[in-house]
């Protein structure tokens, strides 16, 4: 038996939307290296509230990239209120599972999500201001 | 390219051993205890094999009692220095930072029933100072532990040196020799050494048997309870066929020890100097007091365990100290214990190359972890901090 299942290794092994991006109007990071995992979320949000882009950059075990991958992929194109509501159950079952030690990588995922859509919408109401 | 470069975890059976062991299940299968024909045939092969043991380590026949493997002897030898020294009031036991959990583990639990142990620091090298040792004997220390060579990042402790210090103090020495036994010359004797402990599976014998050697005189605690083998000291018929394949496989192992050594240690050393190439790593523990096939870095800037699983694809076979890897929240207490920070500690990987390894293998290795390296920095926000400039280096 692998230690990951097939759809796991797949985001692990060909992770999609790795990157920086420029222009980001919301970036959010979480989790620190003592822990061993971090991540970084980078969105592109237009002005009808739609996630235009997403990149991310993660520093961590394979279940901590393949989360990353798999979160950035279900938030693309979505309304920023429909990414909202991502939760990091969805990301794992989005992956077909993970271990139960490894829960914790899409906790991590989605707490990542919430920090930048938290950073778009502060930057918006300093805008606004 | 397949490379199984995790010798440090476990060995291939060698043919010697895997003959050894058919041989016995099919022609000697008889219970030694019993008073038969077939029953004494497996009697004397299994002393046999005690003698060939005894023999690679200069001890005596009867001072040598096979376990289940390496982590029974460590309990076994602990519980009975813990259980002599009870008797005569001292409780108090000296060890390092970064032994095996068998120690360890077995320490603290010695700990909760009244016992007091010293850890030794090992030091930015991973070598134990024998002058920290001496310093550390009390009137009431009933045992200093320090393991041969360490599982993780090889350093080789000078055995001899605190054997002898111990002796001088009157103080029981046991080292865990897992790593060491079939690789290293070990004279008990020589090197004052009370007790022992060995596991088959780490010099090409079979999984779930060893020995712990205990000096004559010593009286062992048993921990398992049942029958009168092993004098007595170790109840439930013997794993013969186990026994003789690690027979087999020491013999082999301490017949082509120095060949071996001197074939692995420039191989090691080459694998050493192209992964030092890769900027911000560093080696873990001493340069040249390390066992001939250990390797072991830190690459700043990335986590072990995606390391792993992309050496895997290549087919390299490694292991790291991750914290990820062993689902654990810390990184290994044997790279805390030599200084590496949580941050970089999980981004460590061991390679443990056997007898066999060839050059075109180390090239590849190397070719390969540089390219793992690359691709995991080259989206890591670590690394990305560290190139900004906005946080500083460790390594």
């Amino acid at each position: 038996m692998a230690l990951y299942i097939e759809k796991v290794m797949d985001h692990f092994r060909n992770p999609r939307n790795v990157g920086v991006i420029e222009d980001a109007n919301g970036i959010g990071e979480v989790g620190n290296a003592k822990c061993g995992d971090i991540m970084k979320m980078y969105l592109k949000i237009n002005d009808d509230e739609i996630i235009e882009d997403v990149k991310f950059e993660t520093f961590g075990c394979g279940s901590a990239i393949a989360s990353s991958s798999m979160a950035t992929e279900l938030i693309k194109g979505q309304p920023v209120s429909e990414a909202m509501k991502l939760t990091n159950k969805a990301v794992a079952e989005a992956l077909d599972g993970l271990p139960a030690y490894k829960m914790h990588c899409s906790v991590l995922a989605e707490e990542a999500i919430q920090s930048a859509l938290e950073d778009y919408q502060k930057r918006k109401e300093a805008s606004k201001a | 390219m397949k490379i199984y470069a995790d010798n440090a975890a476990t060995t291939k059976m060698s043919k010697a051993a895997v003959d050894a062991m058919v041989a016995c299940m099919e022609e000697t299968y008889g219970n030694p205890s019993s008073l038969y024909t077939t029953g004494q045939k497996a009697k004397e092969a299994l002393e046999q094999a005690r003698a060939e043991v005894a023999a690679v380590i200069n001890a005596d026949p009867q001072e040598i009692l096979f376990t289940s493997g390496g982590s029974e002897a460590d309990n076994q030898a602990l519980r009975s220095a813990a259980e002599l020294g009870r008797r005569k009031g001292k409780k108090h036991l000296i060890s390092t930072a970064f032994e095996h959990h068998a120690i360890l583990h077995t320490l603290k639990k010695l700990e909760q029933e009244g016992f007091e142990v010293t850890l030794l620091p090992v030091h930015e090298n991973g070598i134990v100072l024998p002058e920290e040792v001496e310093a550390a004997i009390r009137e009431d220390t009933c045992l200093v532990t320090i393991m041969f060579a360490n599982n993780e990042i090889g350093t080789i402790q000078p055995i001899g040196e605190i054997g002898e210090i111990c002796a001088k103090h009157g103080v029981l020495f046991h080292t865990d020799a897992v790593q060491a036994v079939g690789h290293l010359p070990i004279d008990v004797k020589a090197m004052h050494i009370d007790m022992l402990s060995s596991s088959a599976h780490k010099y090409h014998g079979p999984k779930g048997v060893g020995f712990l050697y205990a000096r004559k005189g010593i009286a062992l605690t048993n921990l398992i309870e049942g029958g009168s083998q092993e004098r007595g000291k170790r109840a439930g018929t013997e794993n013969v066929p186990g026994i003789l394949g690690l027979a087999a496989a020491l013999k082999e192992a301490a017949a082509h020890m120095e060949e071996n050594a001197a074939r692995q240690k420039p191989l090691r050393d080459k694998l050493i100097k192209g992964l030092s190439e890769i900027p911000h790593s560093a080696l873990n523990g001493d340069a040249k007091r390390r066992l001939p096939g250990n390797v072991n870095f830190c690459f700043e800037g990335i986590e072990g365990e995606s390391l792993l699983l992309l050496l895997d694809d290549k087919g390299i076979s490694a292991s790291s100290g991750s914290a990820c890897t062993s689902g654990d929240l810390d990184p290994s207490h044997v790279l805390l214990a030599i200084g590496r920070i949580h941050d970089v500690a999980h981004g460590s990987l061991r390679l443990t190359i056997g007898e066999d390894i060839t050059e075109e293998e180390i090239d590849y290795m190397i070719a390969s972890v540089k390219e793992v390296v690359e691709y995991l920095r080259s989206f890591s926000p670590v690394w990305r901090d560290l190139q900004a400039g906005k946080v500083e280096y460790i390594l």
